[in-house]
């Protein structure tokens, strides 16, 4: 991996670790992001990790382009290779897989599909070899997933599954987007999986839906009273597949005010993750359930 | 003391100068499109020019004034009324209680700015009182101005010499067809050279989606790219990349057919390559493109962006003298 700088106009560097996705990609760009932030670079106003690529946004009056290209390139050098660890959190989404409103959703929009006699799930299962659709949801709520960018609009986080690439579910995107998706739908695109944290347009593959905000720009939701987003890029989810009765209780405590969603502080070994994938997942698994 | 919305016009949205500093959650800038007319605005009616005002984009709204006061029009050429006498643009207005504004069509650019003294003083959502509609922040109830909203005002300068304005030299407007100065980079080596050379030298035309997140671009010929074995996770289209963050100002080209260049609302990333990045000095300008103007995209190097950013810096600096 040798990351590629490139200037993005007079405001911006963009930084690309790599042109694909990794788990180590994305490690770099997060423990390089967070030097950046800790370095409290005078001039600099943004700082955007991302899947395999950051990007820095600074204020060409206060710092010049050529300088802080060249501080940026040199804390990379100077990063410490051998850190391996992060101190992160591991959280339960709760998902109720094939619900009615993403279903009715996806059945308005079957002519911008690749498929149009499957619902999104079928076809992501069959395409990924899963016999059921079952099967295809135990698979995508067993691993627990790395949220490797929060973006596109607010508060919405990507996710890539924590398995060897042989293992990891692509489904393509829809062919043209939608113009609507509900609030709260759990996606799939590429290697990616999404929570849409608005009502919008989107082209992800809809699998369910989540009774957990996790933007709320009136901040009103109890767990986000500090600040109106709930994730940040590094969390670690794992997806707790729902039925109806208890989708419908958690939606009701999330509007009283008594829902907290689970979640526990943890460290992740990316040099122990790479020794042993299920091990270390089961590990993680083991202290999100410890309480 | 509140302004009453009579009509709100076409998308009026309350704006300052945005909300830095949240873009790696997905929370864009906002503010002002156009922020030297939104500082100009500001100044003529003795406002810190970070106050927030009224960007109204093509049409304008119809506002009754419960208390007298000085306002200001600037940014693209639409004529205010008051109580139906039309008035001129780049000047401090007084308007009295009971007056109403309201405007006659737009004789050019694409969006006005409204200042009022004392500024606007809704609510703030982090640090600032831009609106972001897809995110409900900021603005009233974080969407565009309505009918029937009563909009809050602080209490103006009151020493504002009312007729002063800005000098027509120092009045920023679109040229025809426009130009836009380009910094290649970003994922500029994903296209020919050949597609490179003809993006610049093509004419463009704004195509009807244009709005604060972006500006998209018909009318060329689609880019070819260079021909490569996708990496993995990012997507089948050859525009297609591992989904990365993207900067202001950056033009995407999906599928190498049409532009598109975000703006003050952008998406913080996504899976499209970009090929490089309007200049900061020319962002202003993007926000007073119709559709169907003509564009030309200008490739230009980092010393040249740079020295249209201190001439910019200059002719705000011309303002505040004049207006001293």
């Amino acid at each position: 991996m040798t990351s590629r700088y490139t200037f993005g106009g007079d405001e911006h560097i963009f930084v690309e670790i790599d042109e694909e996705m990794s788990l180590e990609a994305f490690f770099k760009s997060l423990s390089l992001t967070n030097e950046i932030r800790e370095a409290e670079i005078k001039g600099v106003t943004e700082i955007c990790p991302a899947n395999a690529s950051y990007q820095v946004k600074f204020d060409p009056d206060i710092v010049h382009p050529d300088d802080l290209l060249f501080e940026l390139k040199e804390m990379e050098k100077n990063a410490d290779q051998g850190k391996t660890t992060l101190n992160t959190r591991i959280i339960e989404i709760p998902v109720y897989y094939r619900d009615p409103w993403t279903t009715e959703t996806l059945m308005r929009f079957r002519d911008r599909h690749q498929d149009p006699n499957s619902t999104d799930i079928e076809f992501a299962a069959k395409i990924n070899g899963y016999k059921s659709v079952d099967a295809f949801i135990e698979a995508h709520s067993g691993s627990p997933w790395f949220v490797g960018m929060v973006g596109f609009v607010a508060g919405l986080p990507f996710l890539y599954q924590m398995v060897d690439r042989k293992r990891q579910i692509q489904v393509p995107k829809y062919l043209r987007p939608r113009t609507d998706t509900p609030k709260q739908t759990v996606g799939y695109g590429g290697s990616f999986s999404c929570i849409y944290s608005v009502r919008g347009a989107g082209g992800y593959q809809m699998f369910g839906i989540t009774p957990v905000t996790i933007f709320d720009s009136s901040q009103h939701t109890s767990y986000l009273s500090d600040f109106m987003v709930f994730f940040k890029p590094g969390d670690i989810v794992k997806w707790k597949p729902i039925n109806r009765k208890e989708y419908d209780q958690i939606v009701l405590d999330v509007e009283s005010g008594k829902y907290q969603p689970k979640i526990e502080n943890v460290v992740f070994d990316l040099a122990a993750f790479n020794k042993d994938i299920d091990g270390t997942n089961s590990k993680l698994l083991e202290t999100l359930n410890a309480n | 003391m509140p302004i009453k919305v009579i009509n709100s016009g076409l998308a009026t949205s309350v704006q300052d100068l945005g909300r830095p500093g949240y873009f790696h959650l997905g929370i864009p800038i906002s503010g002002a499109m156009d922020r030297f007319a939104m500082r100009a605005a500001n100044m003529l009616v003795g406002n810190k020019e970070s106050a927030a005002g009224l960007e109204a984009v093509f049409m304008g709204p119809t506002l009754e004034f419960t208390e007298g006061t000085t306002i200001a029009v600037t940014g693209g050429e639409l004529p205010p009324k008051i109580d139906g006498e039309t008035k001129e643009t780049w000047r401090a207005l007084s308007i009295k209680a009971g007056q109403v504004l309201s405007f006659d069509y737009i004789r050019e650019g694409a969006r006005a700015y409204i200042a009022f003294a004392g500024g606007i003083r809704t609510p703030k959502s982090l640090g600032s009182r831009s609106t972001y509609a897809i995110g409900a922040m900021g603005g009233i109830d974080g969407r565009a101005i309505q009918a029937g909203d009563e909009i809050p005002i602080g209490a103006g300068d009151k020493t504002i010499q009312k007729g002063r304005s800005i000098p027509n030299n120092l009045r920023f407007s679109p040229r025809n067809p426009a130009e836009l100065r380009v910094l290649p980079g970003l994922y500029w080596h994903r296209i020919t050279e050949a597609a490179g050379k003809k993006f610049f030298s093509e004419t463009w035309t704004v195509a009807p989606d244009a709005d604060r997140m972006g500006y998209r671009f018909k009318g060329g010929t689609p880019l070819e790219f260079v021909d490569r074995e996708q990496p993995f996770s990012a997507g089948s289209d050859p525009s297609n990349i591992t989904d990365a963050p993207y900067a202001y100002g950056s033009i995407q080209v999906p599928s190498g057919t049409e532009p598109i260049v975000l703006h003050r609302d952008a998406v913080s990333g996504g899976g499209f390559f970009t090929l490089g990045t309007v200049i900061s000095a020319d962002m202003d300008l993007i926000g007073q493109l119709q559709p169907n103007v003509k564009t030309n995209f200008v490739e230009v190097t980092m010393d040249v962006a740079l020295s249209a950013r201190r001439d910019r810096a200059m002719l705000l600096a011309k303002i505040r003298e004049a207006l001293k």
